[in-house]
């Protein structure tokens, strides 16, 4: 049974997880530990960046909780990109010295590959299908074929659907994050008062920017009680377009199986919507757990993991990349 | 002084097409205009415009993204998901003001005091559903309100 430590640095979040097999002995999150720690008070200013600040802390948490020794751990992973090249880099560059030091394989690590996996954590084998990955950051739907083989479908060419949640939040004075503000009120509202536009509906890829900007102009000339109808009409216009191009993707390219990830795959409305649709067309549906979509790093040291028992290991010279782009080894 | 009307996003994206012939190494380009007034689509238009075919969205969440493949780096930032000023120095955002590359910065107005100078303020207002008035012209409230920082003095 295999043991990996993982670190999440991709954007402004610090992550680190530890999988042992298919067990997760432990993911901390650092802007959750920050909640209820409050260490000592202020962040020393003179220590520049956070990653630098939370990762060796983090790790340390998780070695406690995880009740292991640095020297019980068999390979070293982190996130290599997409992502902030600032951020990244930290991450992947305390994985390389920890996998030197201790003489143990490093695995860098596709963020979104990271993402597609998740629905097969404790859940399965992996095999061909069509996945939405769909987040604040990123949207789009890839055909996998099996582990490191896969090709973009579509992705947005604008704004993400997770993006656009928290923009029209923003709009309705809602707070943040913008996504589980609009589910609930959109759970008493009538997703067909409002007509916003379903953008690009018969092509591959998505657009959300034009949605943005339409419910920005309705929004004058409504007047009384508005806001859950609105939420839904809204949250239906983004739940239509991402059933409809995942369906007629998984229809195109023949496969039997949908899985999605991702921030946005939280949505309930969204989960009942594309699994209803699933069922009706017949293939079979996994999303990925709540607490896998969030940021973390346990889905990094997920796909580690497979990719360690594939018999896979990176060069410890392999360069982070912000423009990471998910390629087929296949 | 520049001011054009724009009637279109396809028209936000040539003006941004045009601006990249006056940008070079070090450019900075600070974006202002509310949700939905073009600031992305005008990015699109600017690194077409410098030759790279990078795909360009919103980097709202990721909050950087680097373009290549043009005549220059160009490096997308928005600050609308930002916390605070301390935030943007703890990520490293003003490792890229110094560079080779341009960057262009939505939403800069949310930290005007980060913005290196001399930066080009491009400005974005929603005249109707489809017209935008982009103009670059100072605006009193973000001259006042920036105060000239040396590298060193940002950490």
């Amino acid at each position: 049974m295999k043991t990996i430590l993982a670190l999440e640095t991709s954007c402004d979040e610090t992550a680190v997880a530890i999988l042992r097999g298919s067990e997760l002995l432990a993911s901390e999150v650092a802007s959750q530990i920050v909640e209820h720690e409050k260490f000592g008070g202020v962040v020393p200013e003179v220590a520049s960046r956070n990653h630098l600040i939370h990762a060796p802390r983090l790790i340390e948490c998780a070695k406690g909780r995880a009740k292991i020794d640095m020297l019980d751990v068999d390979a070293f992973a982190a996130t290599s990109g997409p992502g902030l090249a600032s951020s990244l880099m930290i991450g992947a560059s305390i994985a390389k010295g920890l996998a030197i030091g201790f003489g143990k394989p490093y695995l860098a690590i596709n963020h979104l590959e990271g993402h597609l996996l998740s629905p097969f954590f404790n859940n399965g084998h992996i095999k061909s299908n069509v996945s939405l990955v769909v987040s604040g950051g990123h949207t789009m739907s890839i055909l996998v074929r099996g582990l490191g083989d896969y090709r973009l479908i579509g992705r947005t060419v604008d704004d993400a659907a997770g993006e656009a949640f928290d923009k029209v939040a923003k709009l309705l004075r809602l707070g943040y994050p913008g996504g589980p503000e609009i589910e609930r009120h959109a759970g008493s509202g009538d997703p067909a008062r409002f007509n916003l536009p379903r953008s690009m509906i018969d092509s591959e890829n998505f657009s959300f920017s034009g949605l943005k900007t339409a419910v920005r102009y309705l929004l004058p000339k409504l007047r009384g009680d508005f806001l859950a109808d609105l939420c839904a009409s809204f949250q239906q216009a983004i739940v239509d377009v991402l059933v409809r191009k995942t369906i007629v993707a998984a229809q195109k390219h023949n496969v039997v199986l949908v899985t999605m990830s991702g921030g946005v795959s939280c949505n309930e409305e969204l989960r009942r919507q594309l699994r209803d649709a699933c069922e009706q067309k017949g293939f079979e549906f996994k999303s990925a757990e709540p607490w896998l979509c969030t940021d973390n790093a346990a889905m990094i040291a997920f796909a580690a993991m497979l990719k360690l028992e594939s018999g896979f290991a990176s060069n410890v010279a392999e360069e982070i990349d912000p423009n990471l782009a998910l390629v087929s080894s296949g | 002084m520049a001011t054009f009307i724009s009637n279109s996003p396809a028209e936000t994206e040539a003006f941004g097409r045009r601006l990249a012939k006056r940008v070079g190494p070090g450019t900075v380009l600070a974006l202002k205009g509310e949700l939905g007034s073009g600031k992305t689509q005008f990015v699109k238009g600017l690194v077409a415009g410098l030759g790279s075919k990078a795909p360009v969205t919103s980097p709202t969440f990721t909050i950087l993204h680097e373009y290549a493949g043009g005549h220059l780096p160009i490096y997308h930032f928005d600050f609308f998901r930002l916390q605070d000023r301390q935030s943007a120095v703890r990520l490293g955002l003003d490792d890229y003001f110094f560079g080779a590359g341009l960057s262009v910065i939505e939403w800069a107005d949310k930290f005007p005091e980060l913005i290196p100078e001399p930066a080009q303020w491009v400005f974005f207002e929603m005249k109707s559903e489809n017209e935008r008035i982009i103009n670059t012209r100072e605006d009193d409230a973000i001259r006042e309100s920036r105060i000239p920082l040396k590298p060193h003095q940002m950490k």
